[in-house]
């Protein structure tokens, strides 16, 4: 069906569980209170919602929140797409909304890890016992790889890499609802363990705990309702095409396949009938500070090699021409897998308001754009934007 | 210590028992693409038609880390065993494909993208009566020809 402006999908709220670590709290019980907070930001109850996606990877099923929420019968998908779960929760809720099935939606995404680096049994990732037994399944050593031969390519430094994650650190430190909140200086971060060459311990993401929720309705309904609606202008994901480098991967192709990121962004601009030269501000999958200046231009936001001038100038600080990571990214609040994609779209919505408060940035921005990445190969986008 | 006999972590992986190994990867007949290790599939186009090809065992460094910390399970080294940080990279064999694999060498300054590297085994850990080994890629320094000799 063709969309016409009547199609177009808005978010008319949103709410966060600060980013963390929270003992005794249940990964549900977090994303209840994301909701609320939701519902509440809409001026809306949870009685009127029609339609609800949730998201987690490792904290059951998202759907046992209407146990508290109430039992209205509302149809209710459960997801688990790793770091695309939060866009995957947004594509049913805005495919509902398109096709005329509900008028306002709940989406939510929440996760509670364990510390310390991700692990899984190798066969459900469709890995070899032999490959993860001799210690290669895992993702810091990949990522470190990426970057650094993405380095002897375009000429990134290892002072780039300090300065996206200092970034992450001092944006963090305006952000309340933000696990790392205590700025730290590019030489700490360079000088801190070295985890996978070139990557240090400061320069990772770690797992924690947080949940993220939004209301989406249709144009109409958000009109009647009379809130400031930001419209989600496109969600698009794609998975690894042949020849991509990704994780656990045995052999890579000559071919040098761009990675899924690319192709997604490239959907997602196309969708919203926008390129990367209108996008404002961008929240870019940062799980180490590598992925960041990768991410710029896997998307399309700048050219390969030109993020290295560009972070040096502090182009991509809250005062800059593009700001990147605004909430202090995934190294800042540390990675609860399923709300990744939404705490991104929350960022993003927040800044569209002009409600970030102190990391706020200036000359009121119209387009915001996101993007995740995560194994086993897998990319999300999504373009929002005022109008 | 006794000297254990070695054994692959995996069969298929690389020739053996052989004076100097190989990768068995498996070339398409289709679209000539190769892949390691040996698939009965291509996963380029999806042919059927594929066959086993062994895989050169010269290349070029084209991307590499370390692991420096102890990776948790299913990682294999037994618990008592003592865990040295090892080097991983991916090796491109001109014309064939890029390799994972382990690397013979752990310190970050005698590694560079570009530098030769020549496959090798290496051992992992005991296996009941035996040394289990893998694969593995050494970087081949200039004017040292020691493993030429060996």
């Amino acid at each position: 069906m063709p969309r016409s402006d009547g199609d177009r999908v808005a978010i008319i709220g949103i709410g966060i569980y600060p980013h963390g670590r929270h003992p005794g709290v249940s990964a549900a019980t977090m994303g209840i209170d994301a909701i609320r907070k939701a519902l509440a930001d809409a001026g809306v109850t949870w009685g009127e919602i029609e339609f609800a996606a949730g998201g987690s990877m490792v904290s059951g099923m998202p759907d046992s929140v209407v146990g508290d929420l109430g039992l209205t019968g509302v149809p209710f998908i459960n997801v688990r797409n790793a770091c695309a779960t939060g866009a995957s929760t947004l594509l049913a809720a805005s495919t509902a909304l398109r096709a005329g099935d509900a008028e306002l939606a709940v989406v939510v995404g929440y996760d509670k890890h364990e510390r310390g680096a991700f692990s899984a049994p190798p066969e459900l990732l469709g890995v070899a016992d032999w490959y993860a037994a001799q210690g290669l399944m895992l993702t810091p050593q990949f990522f470190a790889m990426k970057i650094q031969r993405y380095m002897h390519d375009y000429g990134i430094s290892a002072s780039t890499l300090a300065k996206v994650a200092a970034k992450a650190y001092r944006n963090g430190a305006l952000n309340p609802t933000a696990f790392r909140r205590t700025p730290m200086s590019e030489r700490h971060i360079a000088s801190s363990a070295m985890i996978t060459p070139p990557l240090t311990q400061y320069m990772y993401c770690s797992p924690d705990e947080g949940a993220v929720a939004a209301v989406l309705a249709t144009e109409r309904k958000a009109a009647e309702l009379g809130v400031e609606p930001i419209y989600l202008r496109s969600v698009a994901l794609r998975t690894r095409s042949y020849g991509s480098l990704e994780v656990f991967g045995t052999s890579v192709s000559l071919a040098d396949t761009p990675p899924p990121t690319t192709p997604a962004a490239e959907a997602a601009f196309a969708q919203a009938g926008l390129t990367p030269t209108d996008v404002d501000i961008a929240q870019l999958s940062d799980g180490e500070a590598g992925a960041e200046v990768m991410g710029m231009a896997e998307t399309g936001l700048c050219a390969h090699g030109a993020q290295e001038e560009l972070i040096q100038q502090g182009q991509t600080e809250l005062d800059g021409s593009l700001p990147v990571n605004t909430d202090g990214g995934l190294i800042a609040n540390g990675e609860p897998v399923g709300a990744n994609g939404l705490r991104q779209v929350h960022e993003t919505v927040l800044q569209l308001r002009g409600q970030a408060g102190q990391r706020q940035v200036p000359n009121d921005p119209q387009v915001g754009f996101t993007q995740v990445y995560g194994a086993p190969g897998v990319a999300a986008c999504t373009v929002l934007a005022k109008s | 210590m006794t000297i254990l006999p070695q054994r692959p972590i995996e069969p298929g992986l690389f020739t053996w028992p052989a004076d100097q190994p190989q990768l068995i990867g498996s070339r398409c007949a289709g679209c000539a693409e190769i892949v390691f290790p040996a698939r009965t599939t291509c996963p380029r186009c999806m042919g059927m038609d594929v066959e086993q090809h062994l895989l050169a065992t010269r290349g070029t460094l084209w991307t590499w880390t370390i692991q420096g910390f102890r990776p948790k399970p299913p990682f294999g080294l037994p618990e008592q065993q003592h865990f040295e940080p090892f080097g991983v990279g991916y090796i491109e064999l001109a014309g064939q494909t890029r390799v994972e694999a382990r690397l013979t060498e752990s310190d970050s300054a005698r590694l560079a993208i570009g530098m030769p590297m020549e496959l090798t085994t290496v051992p992992l850990w005991r296996d009941g009566d035996h040394e289990l080994i893998t694969y593995a890629f050494q970087p081949i320094y200039e004017g040292d020809d020691s493993h030429a000799a060996q």
